[in-house]
């Protein structure tokens, strides 16, 4: 992984050089190893900073919309998963694609240090990845794993290792797309009864604190006034009068980014209550694959989503209704 | 000084709650915060930091504060207040004690908000110190001792036994209700409750953020030349906008109030709320903080200037580093504290 | 338990007047026909109508009244409720919040000069008025006010009949660009203040929109008087009025609690935030 920090650094600080860019969007170390924050280097002295490796896992496409406004062109370094984020926010016309130069990096999943800490290890002041082995450095010693078992949970059900847009490429260790079964979780959830599922759904919304966190990472809620920010809608309430409105919000967002989720999952990432908000998106996303046919959010930046487009094929509101509300 | 075996832990905290609600962290759904504890309760005393921090059991995140109910032109104003009832809050680590007595400045000074004061006067404090701290704490920073929390009962874990020492006459009461559960601490116990306390100490000395100072923060830091540093907006470059900090945090205390039509009546509550949200101090022409660099600005300048400036130097903080592990971006006030030099040996 | 200062009373508006097209001022008096609380002048109240919003609202009617007035401007929700309203609406009233200004102390005696742009003459009225009633303990006045147009001159008629005959009164109203039915001064408030003459020794009390008092306190410095003779009044957003729900702070003040009156060399040491 340090090879491919170097070319990184390398190619950043080229390309600011030559005067393609005038600034990087990257990632940047904390006081430990996994507690990265995004970044811009407006400099070659602060491409020093720049930092790249298991657990670079934020995001970077949603700040682009920012980012391309500005004067000049930034070089943005993504993973192969951000990549979908990226084109969908082009779909949109979010990003200026003009604005940014692309350097698709190389991912082989990222290490969720919640994971680490859920498995045991106090006090985890850095973590070392060799291979499939992830050694936690702790306060009180050092403890190891295997890294499946602390892989984030966007990753367990990635989309594979290809980057879906990018100026460059810099793969140095390639990686072969492991199959997974994306849809297992919403299978079993579908499996459940409806008692059983509301259940599920009301122990884990219950633990909401309405921090906003899932909406402000989310690269799909790129509106620029949330509807529920908004005084006068009649949902807005930052807190929960009964459990209802907490529902409501998180279905309310999940409605809203239908046909636009790429399933980056930032937003289960990002929760401070680990609610495993993705489902609800990868929900929308096997029953939009169901119904449209396989369709992928982000996947390029042309076609029109099936839940905005028309097709005499379109399936009709009454075959849900027929089969008794089950789809 | 008493004790009981940690195998007793749950007559003991069955013997709590059957007089009184007893709020103790709990995995609930995979994570831990305070709960009630009754029948089921997965009572979680090794996570040292909870999700959302002890303050909501005196400050709920959501609290009725009026209700009202329209008759054509009249409106019928009803106190929907309730003196509390007396309850336990047990397992409060040092920091989150710390971080009542910043809430206290703000809810019990004139005028005195009473729906946080009739809970803080019925409620029992129970703390623990912090066998194993985290890499994340930083308490020390502000003068608090993790082996030695106060409140109005203080625990230790020490080999196989909780110790238990009443500080305050609150604490004396709740005892007498459970003495029978523990037997008398020796010399020797005593003995060993120490070396804990010394232990632990040793393990702080040797957290990452040991360094960590306020030099130049505080009552007698220059207002101005912080608040016009450039280095706010690269700090805050990357901030999300969300409110993770500041709702797991101890100390923040900014709540907004709202209106909620039932159809039958009108409720006003208060909730928590966030300078970091963008529609804080909107008014109707505007907000005098329209970019995320000045909210962010608000939140540690409020913690590390404006609170200590009006509290004789106290800081707005207690260390507790729930900020540090949930921020999205893992921005926190350490590295804020850091950027403007507050670290010694560097 | 105690009372808590965010339970409010029910207030009843008594009488509605149309000041401008968009300002409209309330008379409110508790259900027993009182004043629903004492204030000093430059004290605030939060009134709100249940349901829609509350919001703070200086206190335009003089202390020695026995009813309570709020000229308010219409411009949100709460707002535009209100001036729907029809008399005999209950709404409810808490307060009175912040400081004041000291009329019994730094006032007293002395020459006070009024400049007030559009409805931020509201805050000063109280005042105004308060002097008028305890006319003996204070020198001359000035009063300085000006707006958009005439029909934008909040009190018009109290300001011509009342305010223009009091002893030891002068005042000069202004309007910003000329009108058939105007015959008076024509400009800015800043560029009119620096044409009267006015002693610099007088004490200064100055409300209007941000860019109105930027530039007045501008002209006054360059007439040679002194920031600490200038009191002005600020206004952020609030929620609880006593300081505790954390958002109408400038740096360590609360504007609900240490204002909204601050002198302006106060406000030169606080956070350009406001």
């Amino acid at each position: 992984m340090q090879k491919v920090v170097d070319i990184m650094k390398k190619r950043a600080l080229q390309l600011l050089e030559q005067g393609t860019v005038n600034r990087v969007l990257g990632w940047k170390n904390g006081d430990f190893t996994y507690d990265q924050t995004p970044a811009v280097f407006n400099s070659k002295e602060e491409v020093n900073e720049l930092v790249y490796n298991d657990f670079s896992a934020a995001n970077l496409s949603k700040y682009l919309i920012a980012e391309t406004k500005k004067e000049g062109k930034i070089l943005a370094f993504l993973k192969p998963c951000d990549t979908y984020s990226f084109n969908q926010l082009i779909k949109e016309h979010r990003i200026n694609r003009e604005n940014v130069y692309v350097i698709g990096v190389e991912c082989q999943g990222k290490v969720d240090v919640e994971k680490v800490r859920a498995l045991g290890a106090k006090g985890v002041t850095g973590v070392e990845v060799d291979g499939e082995t992830v050694t936690a450095h702790t306060l009180y010693g050092d403890k190891t794993f295997t890294k499946e078992s602390v892989l984030m949970e966007k990753c367990l059900a990635c989309k594979g290792k290809t980057h879906m847009a990018y100026d460059e490429l810099i793969i140095v260790n390639p990686v072969e797309d492991k199959k997974n079964d994306r849809f297992k979780q919403v299978e079993e959830l579908e499996n459940m009864t409806p008692d059983e599922r509301f259940a599920f759904w009301q122990g884990q919304l219950s633990k909401c604190i309405r921090c906003n966190a899932c909406r402000n990472v989310c690269p799909a809620c790129s509106c620029l006034k949330c509807v529920f920010d908004n005084p006068n809608s009649g949902v807005a309430s930052k807190a929960v009068p009964d459990t209802f409105e907490e529902q409501l919000f998180h279905v309310i967002r999940a409605f809203h980014v239908a046909g636009r989720c790429t399933d980056c999952g930032e937003c289960s990432r990002v929760c401070p209550q680990n609610i495993p908000l993705h489902l609800l998106n990868r929900k929308f996303i096997k029953d939009i694959n169901k119904f449209y046919g396989e369709y992928q959010a982000g996947a390029d930046t042309e076609t029109r989503a099936p839940l905005t487009n028309f097709t005499k094929e379109d399936v009709e509101p009454s075959v849900i209704s027929d089969k008794g509300g089950k789809a | 000084m008493l004790k009981i075996n940690k195998s007793n832990l749950e007559k003991l905290f069955n013997a709590i709650s059957e007089k009184q609600n007893l709020y103790i962290p709990c995995n609930v759904n995979g994570k831990t915060n305070y709960a009630v504890y009754g029948e089921g309760a997965q009572v979680d005393l090794e996570t040292l930091k909870t999700v959302k921090s002890a303050k909501e059991v005196f400050f709920p995140q959501c609290e009725d504060i009026v209700s009202f109910k329209r008759n054509g032109k009249a409106v019928e104003v009803i106190d929907v207040r309730k003196e509390s009832e007396d309850f336990t809050v047990f397992g409060v680590r040092a920091c989150d004690l710390k971080s009542f007595e910043i809430l206290d400045t703000v809810f019990l000074s004139e005028p005195v908000d009473t729906y946080y004061q009739t809970k803080r006067e019925h409620g029992t404090v129970v703390t623990l110190a912090c066998n194993y701290p985290e890499e994340s704490c930083f308490c020390h920073t502000f003068g608090i001792n993790a082996s030695e929390p106060k409140g109005d009962v203080t625990c230790w874990f020490a080999g196989d036994f909780l110790y238990w020492q009443a500080n305050t006459e609150k604490g004396l009461n709740l005892t007498k209700t459970v003495e029978s559960l523990f037997e008398k601490a020796t010399a020797k116990d005593e003995k060993e409750v120490e070396t804990e306390k010394k232990e632990i100490e040793k393990r702080t000395e040797k957290l990452p953020l040991y360094d960590l100072t306020t030099e130049g923060w505080g009552k007698d830091s220059v207002l101005l030349e912080k608040f016009n540093s450039p280095l706010w907006q690269s700090l805050s470059e990357a901030c999300l906008g969300c409110g993770a900090c500041t709702f797991v945090c101890p100390t923040c205390q900014c709540y907004d109030i709202k209106d909620f039509d039932k159809g039958h009546g009108i409720q006003r509550y208060r909730c928590w709320d966030s300078c970091m949200y963008n529609d804080f101090t909107m008014m109707a022409h505007g907000t005098p903080r329209p970019t995320q660099m000045q909210r962010f600005r608000q939140r540690f300048m409020h913690k590390l200037v404006y609170y200590p400036k009006n509290n004789e130097g106290t800081f707005g903080c207690v260390g507790c580093g729930r900020c540090v592990e949930k921020c999205p971006i893992h921005m926190n006030i350490t590295k804020v504290m850091k950027a403007f030099g507050g670290k010694k040996n560097d | 338990m105690t009372n808590d200062r965010l339970i409010p009373v029910p207030g009843v508006i008594t009488e509605i007047r149309r000041d401008t097209p968009d300002v409209k001022t309330f008379r409110v008096v508790g259900r027993d026909g009182k004043k629903p609380f004492v204030n000093i002048p430059g004290q605030c109240a939060m009134v709100s109508v249940p349901g829609v919003g509350e919001s703070m609202f200086s206190v335009t009617s003089s202390p020695e009244t026995p009813y309570m007035e709020f000229s308010i401007k219409k411009c949100g929700c709460v707002t535009e409720w209100l001036h729907s309203a029809e008399v005999g609406t209950e709404i409810t009233v808490r307060g009175p919040f912040g400081n004041g200004f000291p009329v019994n102390t730094e006032f007293k005696g002395k020459n006070l000069v009024f400049i007030a742009g559009g409805i931020g003459l509201a805050p000063l009225r109280s005042v105004i008025n308060y002097v008028r009633a305890n006319r003996a303990d204070y020198g001359k006045v000035t009063v300085v006010y000006g707006s958009r147009s005439k029909d934008d001159l909040v009190d018009f008629e109290e300001i011509k009949n009342e305010w223009a005959n009091e002893k030891d009164f002068t005042v000069y109203l202004t309007i910003d660009r000329p009108q058939d039915t105007w015959d008076g001064h024509v400009g800015f408030v800043p560029a009119y203040v620096k044409e009267l003459n006015l002693r610099t020794s007088d004490t200064v009390i100055l409300c209007g929109p941000p860019i109105m008092i930027k530039f007045t306190l501008a002209a006054l410095i360059e007439l040679g008087f002194e920031k600490t003779q200038v009191y002005t009044t600020m206004e952020l957003r609030m929620k609880c009025g006593i300081g505790k729900c954390g958002r109408c702070n400038i740096g360590d003040k609360y504007v609900c609690k240490d204002g909204p009156v601050f002198r302006c060399d106060q406000i030169d040491e606080m956070p350009n935030e406001y």
